[in-house]
């Protein structure tokens, strides 16, 4: 970014938002804005609490179960997709149906099939975190230069040995660009989760401090939620930028 | 002149590869190969050379036992082809190297999948990478490499799991030209020492003649065996003077020659397609 012929970081442009949100908050005008230093505050006091605690752990434990089944169904789900023809032909249609569809509508079905409680909430991030991932790893799988399983085959290598020791390894960086933003969908879906479903976790924070109009907690909350999702995609980003040198050479 | 003496006393026991009968029509109709018959000699280098598409490729693939043919079949010292063996490797047009792994662990995965241990396949490993002239860039991975390092590399890999018959699919079409020449020198060079079998496919009339022993000339598809010649190069001269012998240029000649009516039937045939 350039600003009257100087370099500006990128960092300054989050911190005038910052510095509008404060000056707004100030201000009195909308409700819902407290300034920004008030959030942090309030940030502070929430999160050495109970509630808070039990709150997170109840969604990490969902979050994590949800993306963990989502990442050992979908990335061999995927990989059959990209290997064979006939199984993206059988399942490819419902893959895309449900990573366009408005996943919100489909949580009460899941509520009625698994009950209210932690187990929907689990479904739901899978729901939220898995399509993606199929379909990048699929998109990795096909990709392959035919000339590598090939390569491998020639030198004695089974089936099995072929899909894990090339294309695997080969479909890599789709593959963790799909966990990526599986990963940040599957906050969405933690978060949906809760609120609809199962009040429970920080879907019931949310709904408690929206409800008593704690705009302050309730900012300080959806902050750390979106900082979380940030982190954690990018932890990712940074292994993807590792392999990415090959993702072009092959 | 030992060369032609040798060539002479060619008898059938000398035979390594045989075709026999060989047909393929691939999924769609398409007949790439129709009654192949050609016996290929043990510790020579064999050239198929034909027009594009004339199914020179698939031959190989089906020699490699990469692909099944629709008809006939290879025999390696009498043993029908079933699939890839470890007593053939193969060197690929795009080089087919792991871009995610370095240049010692692309070289030694054909021991690797065989089971070798690591030590061993290492040791291998550095002495192939030394023979073709890549030693200190084990650690160096593909992308780092040029275009003829890259299939250096290749040749490395195919050479360390120690195959009698090594199979190359056009390895050089992707080289400059002075990194080809360079490279068909040291192929030439790096034979006399390992002994092997070469096949090998190429749509170049000079590269073929320079490099073969004997070159197995397909017609336009369905590819069949139109005509094998023997070349009798005086090897123990320069490269230049290689390319300047009678026997080079007259058989550069007279290849051209047919590959020329080949070509003009071509024409003729498109001509009549476009009036008819």
């Amino acid at each position: 970014m350039t600003i009257f012929g100087k370099k500006v970081h990128i960092i300054f442009s989050l911190f005038l938002w910052a510095l509008v949100w404060e000056v707004v908050g100030h201000t009195g005008w909308f409700d819902i804005f407290p300034p920004l230093t008030e959030i942090f505050k309030a940030g502070l006091e929430i999160v050495p609490t109970d509630k808070f605690h039990n709150a997170m752990s109840i969604t990490l434990h969902a979050y994590f179960v949800g993306m963990g089944l989502a990442v050992l169904i979908g990335i061999p789900l995927g990989s059959l997709m990209g290997y064979s023809k006939v199984v993206d032909q059988l399942v490819g249609t419902w893959v895309n149906i449900f990573v366009s569809a408005p996943l919100t509508a489909i949580v009460p079905v899941l509520m009625v099939l698994f009950g209210i409680g932690q187990t929907t909430v689990i479904a739901s991030v899978f729901m939220f975190a898995i399509w993606v991932i199929v379909l990048d790893t699929r998109a990795g799988v096909k990709s392959v230069n035919p000339s590598l399983p090939e390569m491998a085959f020639s030198f004695g290598a089974n089936g099995w040995t072929v899909f894990t020791r090339i294309y695997l390894l080969a479909a890599l960086p789709e593959v963790l660009a799909g966990i990526r933003m599986g990963l940040i969908r599957a906050v969405k879906g933690v978060v949906i989760g809760q609120l609809l479903v199962a009040i429970m976790g920080i879907g019931e924070l949310f709904e408690l401090y929206s409800r008593n109009f704690l705009f302050e907690e309730f900012w300080a909350l959806l902050l750390m939620v979106f900082a979380f999702a940030f982190a954690t995609a990018e932890a990712v980003g940074y292994v993807e930028r590792r392999v990415e040198f090959y993702a072009s050479a092959r | 002149m030992n060369q032609v003496a040798e060539k002479v006393s060619n008898s059938a026991d000398d035979t390594i590869v045989s075709v026999d009968g060989i047909a393929k029509r691939y999924e769609g109709g398409v007949q790439a190969l129709k009654g192949v018959n050609l016996d290929i000699p043990a510790g020579q280098l064999t050239t198929f050379l034909g027009p594009s598409g004339c199914g020179k490729t698939t031959l190989l693939k089906i020699i490699a036992g990469l692909l099944d043919p629709t008809e006939g079949e290879v025999r390696i010292r009498g043993q029908k082809v079933t699939g890839p063996g470890p007593d053939r490797s193969f060197v690929f047009q795009d080089f087919a190297l792991m871009p995610w792994a370095t240049v010692i662990r692309n070289v030694a995965f054909g021991l690797e999948l065989s089971g070798a241990s690591k030590e061993e396949r290492y040791e291998k490993a550095t002495k192939y990478i030394a023979e073709v002239g890549l030693k200190g860039f084990e650690d160096a991975y593909p992308h780092e490499l040029s275009g003829g390092m890259r299939q250096r590399v290749g040749l490395a890999r195919a050479l360390a799991v120690n195959a009698d018959i090594i199979l190359m699919d056009e390895p050089f079409a992707s080289v400059d030209e002075q990194t080809r020449r360079k490279f068909q020198d040291d192929l030439l060079d790096l034979l006399a020492i390992e002994k092997k079998t070469v096949i090998f496919v190429t749509h170049s009339i000079e590269e073929a003649v320079y490099v073969s022993d004997q070159i197995v000339l397909l017609s336009r598809r369905p590819g069949k065996v139109a005509n094998i010649f023997t070349t009798d190069l005086d090897r123990s001269v320069s490269p230049d003077e290689v390319r300047r012998q009678k026997n080079y240029l007259d058989s550069v000649d007279e290849i051209w020659a047919i590959l020329r009516e080949y070509l003009q039937e071509d024409e003729s045939a498109a001509a009549r397609k476009v009036r008819g």
